[in-house]
């Protein structure tokens, strides 16, 4: 049996009916046709399909899309702020080569805007500890945290 | 596609109703953080999922001096895990609460949800166990509470018969002459289950060990505790040689098994070590 689901995608008002089964992660790729937020494992273990919901990460394979009703979900789609301007994670990301694949990129940069929301000036342990649910295969890390602390020296810098 | 029916209770006479009426294979949706992982790994087969997640009254928090910190059915991992409450008076369950899975997934599994799976490696059972914590169930017809010793039965096993609900803890209020630690042994530090995991709740009295309780994870198939150690440690002052024999005998009370994780023997080890540490580290609560 279809469900009806109200919600928002990136503040955009959505509607979509869904099995009562079908996870957040599918809905989001495949009836809404959002397909930057990855499925690697769709277990939990990955955190490649990361989004923020009410604003708190989780494991969008582990939520169903019937549980969005209602509520703000973003995803990786909503990061930039304006069309021809990227969100300073994504464009220290750029730099610092902290992206290889790409695969596990969407989930860690929604995860590193929630831990810089929250604390703009994160230690090397917080943002290991706050990364620990986002594996990465390709990187080693090292030029993720690079870049989440760069783009923490800008954001601070061009706040008023 | 493992496909199931999504039924949403409003009250929880109706999840109960609900729960009896559809059949077997038919179960509580918390976080659904053990369940979707079970009915994508195949581990479970589940024809309908009630989700409680609207039932009004399951996600307060309250403490107060006389009965403790209650928390309701829906109070996820993450929640508890950020009160300075919890951070203050129940450190064993708060480095329990921080050391589960990932941000993400705190952010959606529900302590009562990790008691209920019952797995033996669970880690909120060995502090809620050394802290005395109690179960309220509701059925239909009563309301009960368990201690929750008793509320397992087994390796993913409980005392919940078909209909009934746990609508949230209870753990004991925590004096000032108390000390807590849990320890947990993975292969690396996030995102691991426990290879063991050991709670420890003390009460001292004018230097004396007045009461203690030890609770052992992943070493048998429900958390176990360590009643003679305990009884050893009793009205001492928890010196360095009492603290070892205690944990000797923590590691003859235990009844690990070997599985990828870890060998029984690895595990009886890890026992006496973390047995000792733990103590320790509850006696430092209060310096
Ligand atoms: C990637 C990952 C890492 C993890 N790491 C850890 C870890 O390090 N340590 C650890 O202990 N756990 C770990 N877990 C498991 C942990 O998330 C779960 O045990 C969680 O706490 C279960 O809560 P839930 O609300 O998600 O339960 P659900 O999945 O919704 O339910 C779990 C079970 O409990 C039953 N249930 C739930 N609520 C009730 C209720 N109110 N009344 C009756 N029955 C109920 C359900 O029917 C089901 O059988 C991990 C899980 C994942 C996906
Ligand atoms: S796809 Fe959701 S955590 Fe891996
Ligand atoms: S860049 Fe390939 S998984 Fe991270």
């Amino acid at each position: 049996m279809k469900r009806m689901v109200d919600f928002t995608v990136n503040g955009e008002a959505r509607e979509m009916a869904v099995d009562g089964c079908r996870s957040l992660l599918d809905a989001l790729r495949d009836d809404v046709g959002l397909t930057g937020t990855k499925k690697g494992c769709d277990v939990g273990d990955c955190g490649a399909c990361t989004v923020l919901v009410d604003g708190e990460p989780v494991n969008a394979c582990l939520m169903l899309a019937v549980e969005a009703e209602g509520r703000a979900v973003e995803t990786i789609e909503g990061l930039q702020p304006d069309v021809d301007r990227l969100h300073p994670l994504q464009d220290a990301f750029m730099r610092h080569g902290a992206s290889q694949c790409g695969f596990c990129t969407p989930g860690i940069l929604m995860m590193a805007k929630k831990l810089l929301d929250d604390n703009p000036r994160p230690t090397d342990e917080e943002i290991r500890f706050g990364l620990s649910g986002n594996i990465c295969r390709c990187t080693g890390y090292t030029k993720i945290f690079d870049a989440i602390k760069s783009a923490a020296r800008e954001m601070e810098a061009a706040r008023p | 596609m493992r496909r199931f029916d999504y039924h949403r209770a409003e009250t929880l006479e109706q999840a109960s109703r609900l729960l009896t009426e559809l059949g077997d294979d038919t179960f509580v949706f918390n976080g659904g953080t053990d369940l979707l992982v079970e009915i994508r790994e195949r581990l479970r087969r589940v024809r309908n999922v009630v989700d409680i997640k609207q039932i009004p009254g399951l996600s307060d928090i309250t403490y107060d001096e006389t009965r403790g910190l209650t928390f309701g059915a829906l109070v996820t991992v993450g929640r508890l895990e950020n009160l300075s409450l919890v951070r203050q008076r129940y450190p064993n369950l708060r480095s329990a609460l921080a050391s589960l899975g990932s941000i993400q997934v705190r952010n959606r599994a529900t302590v009562v949800g990790n008691i209920c799976r019952a797995s033996p490696s669970a880690d909120t059972i060995p502090p809620l166990v050394a802290d005395g914590a109690f179960v309220h169930i509701y059925s239909r017809t009563d309301m009960r509470v368990v201690p929750i010793a008793e509320f397992f039965t087994g390796a993913g096993k409980t005392v919940l018969a078909k209909g009934e609900i746990v609508t949230g803890i209870t753990v004991p209020p925590a004096a000032d002459n108390i000390g807590k630690a849990y320890l947990k042994h993975g292969r690396r530090k996030a995102m691991e289950l426990s290879t063991v995991g050991v709670a420890v709740s003390l009460a001292m009295e004018e230097g004396v060990c007045s009461d203690i309780r030890i609770a052992l994870g992943a070493v048998g198939a429900t958390v176990l505790r360590a009643p003679q150690a305990e009884a050893m440690l009793r009205g001492t002052r928890l010196d360095a040689a009492a603290v070892r024999n205690a944990a000797d005998k923590a590691m003859e009370e235990c009844t690990p098994i070997s599985n990828v994780r870890a060998s029984a023997d690895y595990r009886r080890d890890m026992v006496g070590v973390l047995t000792g540490r733990a103590i320790k580290q509850a006696l430092e609560t209060f310096a």
